[in-house]
């Protein structure tokens, strides 16, 4: 058991990396790097919310969606909820930690659209996690998206000071610095752990 | 708004990679072989054809304020129709694609299109603009999954074009090795990975944008020409 969720966690943080192997969650992971304290609150939120939508849609799709034969539902149903925990951090956040809220502004509503949070419940139905499987890979997904946006914020905070070709200023060259930090991530893909 | 304008905001000055730089996620991921990047490009036509007709067609009925979350069953009910079409009819590419297509439902391509253009044109409009943004999407793939494709394994058309038989053929069932321009080994195998995703996708990008700022250079040097032209006649 101990070891299986070892597995699970080392593969989600490091050896398939969300952002770096799988490519999801793109676009915050470029949208909100420019700060690093931002990078942080987002990779916060979206780990929050990746675990939480993890939990209820494991439960929902165990005990509705397959008692009742609606497993063809599933894409329908998962957003819907990933949609209402989203709208929830929302409120909780413009409560409690106004600063965040203000500085992640658009790209709080749009952890709904971030395709890691989709993701995670769909790969929970594909690879058959049970209950604690599902949450802690959620989690620890979360966490290799912490992971990344954090790395990739401070390489954004040196390119200030590169010298590139006009060309690609901008996105361009935010694209390929995020591909050399995955080609970092490659060295962990022949790990074998159990 | 023309056709005309339409087919070129999509494929060129509004296309939705390489100018509004939307849903890239799966741009990078899957095209690794030309019956991906073209399964996942024409998917994504359909779907996003389909859903900007209802949105549009439904536009005056729909409250502003839970406009989002409309547009969000709309979208997911599509992809599931179409997810559910592909396993039945061409199973191979639902294994090769596999969570990406049900993550069609948040590509952002398709809200912003909703959010942006349909929920204020009528039918005949958003019906245009689905299958011109739609195929500017997929020019997208397709020159990714080219260059990819050909600098990391010196292939063509990977799993659709098979020539195993001396003639060449189409296939469907994701087998075709494609046409081999140069053996395998002697490409960058790196570029098949997700580094070669983000390498490309950047380089397409700065080219991009680089022929932009060359068409805007010469637009202002022809309005500064005119400029002078007009001076000197009133002098």
């Amino acid at each position: 058991m101990f070891t299986s969720l070892l597995s699970i966690s080392l593969g989600a943080i490091l050896i398939n990396n969300f952002i770096f192997a799988q490519f999801l969650g793109i676009c915050p992971f470029l949208g909100v790097s420019s700060k690093m304290d931002t990078a942080f609150g987002m990779g916060i939120a979206v780990t929050f919310v990746m675990g939480l939508s993890s939990a209820i849609c494991w439960v929902i799709n165990e005990y509705i969606l397959m008692n009742l034969g609606l497993a063809y539902m599933q894409t329908l149903a998962f957003i819907l909820v990933i949609a209402v925990l989203v709208q929830l951090v929302e409120m909780f956040l413009k409560k409690s930690v106004p600063s965040l809220y203000t500085a992640l502004g658009i790209y709080l509503p749009l952890i709904t659209t971030n395709c890691a949070v989709l993701g995670v419940v769909l790969l929970n139905v594909q690879e058959d996690y049970n209950f604690i499987e599902s949450v802690v890979y959620g989690i620890t997904g979360g966490l290799g998206f912490l992971v990344a946006i954090a790395l990739f914020a401070s390489v954004r905070d040196r390119l200030q000071f590169a010298d590139y070709p006009k060309a690609f200023e901008g996105f361009a060259i935010s694209l390929v610095s995020a591909g050399l930090l995955a080609l970092a991530f490659m060295g962990f893909s022949g790990m074998q752990i159990w | 708004m023309k056709i005309g304008q339409q087919f070129r905001e999509g494929i060129i000055t509004n296309n939705p990679i390489l100018v509004q730089r939307i849903g890239m996620c799966a741009t990078m991921a899957i095209t690794t072989t030309l019956f991906n990047g073209l399964g996942m490009g024409i998917s994504v036509l359909i779907i996003l054809t389909c859903c900007n007709v209802v949105v549009s067609a439904m536009r005056k009925a729909i409250p502003n304020d839970i406009r989002l979350a409309i547009f969000v069953v709309v979208i997911a009910g599509f992809v599931t129709i179409v997810d559910l079409l592909i396993q039945a009819f061409v199973p191979a590419l639902s294994a090769s694609l596999g969570v990406f297509i049900p993550l069609i439902v948040v590509n952002c391509i398709i809200i912003g299109r909703a959010e942006a253009f349909c929920q204020y044109e009528p039918v005949g409009a958003s019906f245009f603009d689905g299958i011109f943004q739609g195929m500017g999407y997929t020019l997208v793939l397709f020159t990714m999954c080219v260059v990819r494709e050909f600098l990391g394994k010196g292939a063509f058309g990977g799993g659709l074009l098979d020539i195993s038989t001396g003639a060449l053929k189409l296939t469907f069932d994701g087998t075709g090795g494609g046409i081999q321009l140069f053996p395998a080994e002697y490409g960058a195998s790196l570029l098949t990975r997700p580094f070669g995703g983000f390498l490309t996708l950047g380089c397409l990008l700065a080219f991009m944008q680089h022929m932009m700022n060359k068409s805007d250079e010469k637009k202002a040097r022809k309005a500064l020409a005119a400029r002078v032209e007009v001076k000197e006649g009133a002098e």
